[in-house]
């Protein structure tokens, strides 16, 4: 079994669609929605969920307002400055900048804050037409998104094993952070989805220098490489001095939005279209990837 | 007091960069030029690229506070290990093992106060940097940079906003993607959020999501449409049904997002564009007066 995972440090650079287009084309794959913060996947997928898990993402503290002194003691000691005065001088804490670490609650002397474990955020096992999906809704504003995705990675996991699949197909969420590293950690492959602009391309740099930091195997594709074939010129001279192989190109194609809005993956709404043939030889070259030690020999 | 602005959006690359670009030009023309730009983007801070005059004036330097343990003062009790929430420490008595794993580590600084033989004291791990560029000297813009391989990019956001110009009247900050603990960081202490969102499915759906959590800490915001013109008309019909006023619409035009590929965003706004950025400058004056 080989785990994809999708990713391309700016945001709306095609990750989902392009991640939609491969497990349609996928014939022994389980998917994997790891933007947990701005989950996509599902809107084309059309999910149905047969198993829903409640997620913690950690302790909220809150204070007893009858048995605080407002001695100010846990003002002190929080570092994440959550705790305030409200209009009637009572100690309050915000549940947003509330961090988990409980350390106010162990400290009080009136023994007046207590913590409950947030339970906003929703995981869910799902059949889908092109295999079986793992997705997650966190509730807004919520913490440790990382832990999230290992989470539903982890199910990922189990269900390809016991379902004898050979691909786990990750959708990525952007940026750098815990959420991305979080995607990565353990991963076979890495797609980066870059679209010729400056900004896309400085954000995919940082994105190899992590993905290296890791030792993953990385490879690339320009999406809509015809929107500038300066900065696509450039994306690949960037890449060749990166020793990242280029696995396609892709045209900008106004279909795929289209797609998106019939709910449908390009190659199913445009199976003839440049970019559908594209996205399937794509597909061609990522499974002959898993043949080879050097990325390179496969395209 | 100045007046602090976000421009935040959800979904990745529905044009926030632009946006807050865009609306540092206008507003300076037809408000005031005390502003400031503040990239809160740390993970891929991209504002920069839009400004091929601006110089570095100096750079901050941040961290976090991480614990290390004195294995001769250790008793190995595990105090410590229950007091962390994170899961960052690792005692086992039976081999002398005192572990931290900095990248659990919150820095709460709650083993400090659980060890009863002073035994753990703090060091400083690198997270990232502020930047500070200046423009015809004025510091226009500061920008969060999450060191690569770091996640404590919230901890970078807390460390950037601190390091604002409070003498500037306004301060626009653009939000990273996304609707979780880094975007509420950005928010949290806004006058005004501006969504930023495009008609398509995606977009519309991950709008909900940032108005769903606006909705919940009370934060005033109104949205604008961009890339008008691709997609569909649900975003409209959504926005209608809700009661939520549109800012702006900015239509899609190959020409600007070539400009801004190339990082010339300023260079020649479209009329079409920059008539449509005149006119939410104008109600954003209103908004703020």
């Amino acid at each position: 079994m080989m785990e994809l995972t999708v990713l391309s440090g700016k945001g709306g650079t095609g990750k989902t669609s392009i991640s939609a287009a491969l497990a349609s084309l996928a014939e022994s794959a389980v998917l994997c929605d790891n933007d947990v913060d701005a989950a996509d996947l599902h809107l084309i997928l059309h999910p149905t969920i047969k198993e829903q898990y409640s997620f913690s993402s950690g302790w909220k503290a809150s204070i007893y307002t009858s048995k605080c002194t407002n001695c100010g003691l846990c003002i002190n000691h929080c570092r994440f400055d959550a705790i305030h005065t409200d209009e009637n001088e009572q100690l309050i804490i915000n549940p947003f900048q509330c961090e988990g670490c409980r350390l106010c609650e162990r400290i009080c002397p009136e023994q007046a804050i207590h913590s409950d474990l947030s339970t906003n955020n929703y995981w869910y096992v799902s059949d889908t037409r092109f295999g079986s999906l793992i997705h997650a809704k966190m509730g807004p504003g919520e913490e440790n998104s990382g832990k999230l995705v290992t989470q539903v990675r982890k199910k990922a996991k189990a269900i390809a094993q016991a379902e004898g699949a050979e691909w786990i197909i990750n959708d990525g969420p952007p940026g750098i952070g815990c959420a991305a590293i979080a995607s990565l950690t353990g991963t076979d492959r890495a797609l980066i989805v870059i679209e010729p602009s400056m900004s896309s391309l400085h954000d995919a740099d940082r994105l190899i220098k992590l993905i290296k930091n890791f030792n993953i195997q990385c490879f690339a594709l320009i999406n809509k490489y015809d929107l500038n074939l300066d900065l696509s010129q450039r994306i690949e001279d960037y890449l060749k001095s990166q020793n990242v192989p280029l696995l396609t190109k892709l045209p900008f194609n106004k279909e795929m939005v289209q797609a998106m809005i019939h709910g449908k993956t390009i190659v199913e709404y445009a199976t003839e279209s440049k970019l559908s043939i594209e996205i399937k030889s794509l597909w061609h070259k990522i499974q002959l990837s898993t043949h080879t030690v050097d990325l390179h020999q496969a395209i | 007091m100045s007046f602090k602005i976000a421009i935040a959006s959800g979904k990745g690359g529905t044009g926030k960069t632009s946006v807050s670009v865009c609306l540092q030009h206008f507003i300076k023309k037809q408000i005031t030029d005390k502003i400031q730009l503040v990239d809160c983007d740390v993970e891929e801070p991209n504002d920069l690229l839009f400004f091929p005059n601006a110089k570095k004036e100096k750079a901050h330097k941040l961290t976090q506070l991480v614990p290390v343990i004195n294995k001769s003062k250790c008793t190995f009790c595990k105090k410590c290990a229950d007091y962390c929430e994170f899961n960052a420490i690792s005692i086992i008595p039976s081999v002398s093992l005192a572990q931290i794993n900095s990248s659990l580590c919150h820095s709460c600084g709650a083993c400090l106060v659980a060890c009863e033989q002073d035994a753990i004291r703090e060091t400083e791990l690198p997270i990232g940097k502020i930047n500070f560029y200046q423009e015809e000297g004025r510091i226009n813009l500061i920008e969060g940079e999450l060191m690569i391989g770091s996640a404590m990019q919230t901890l970078v956001i807390k460390e950037l906003k601190k390091h604002v110009d409070k003498a500037n009247q306004i301060i626009l900050y653009d939000a990273p993607p996304g609707t979780s603990c880094p975007v509420v960081e950005t928010i949290s202490d806004m006058d005004f959020i501006i969504l930023v969102s495009e008609p398509t499915p995606f977009g519309l759906h991950d709008l909900k999501l940032m108005i769903e959590l606006l909705k919940e800490i009370h934060k005033p915001f109104s949205v604008i449409i961009n890339k008008v013109g691709l997609g569909n008309k649900d975003i409209y019909d959504y926005l209608r049904l809700e009661q939520i006023e549109i800012l702006g619409e900015i239509p899609f035009t190959q020409n600007f997002a070539s400009q801004y590929a190339k990082g010339e965003l300023l260079n020649s706004i479209p009329t079409a564009i920059s008539e449509e950025f005149e006119k939410i400058t104008e109600r954003l004056k209103k908004i703020y007066i």
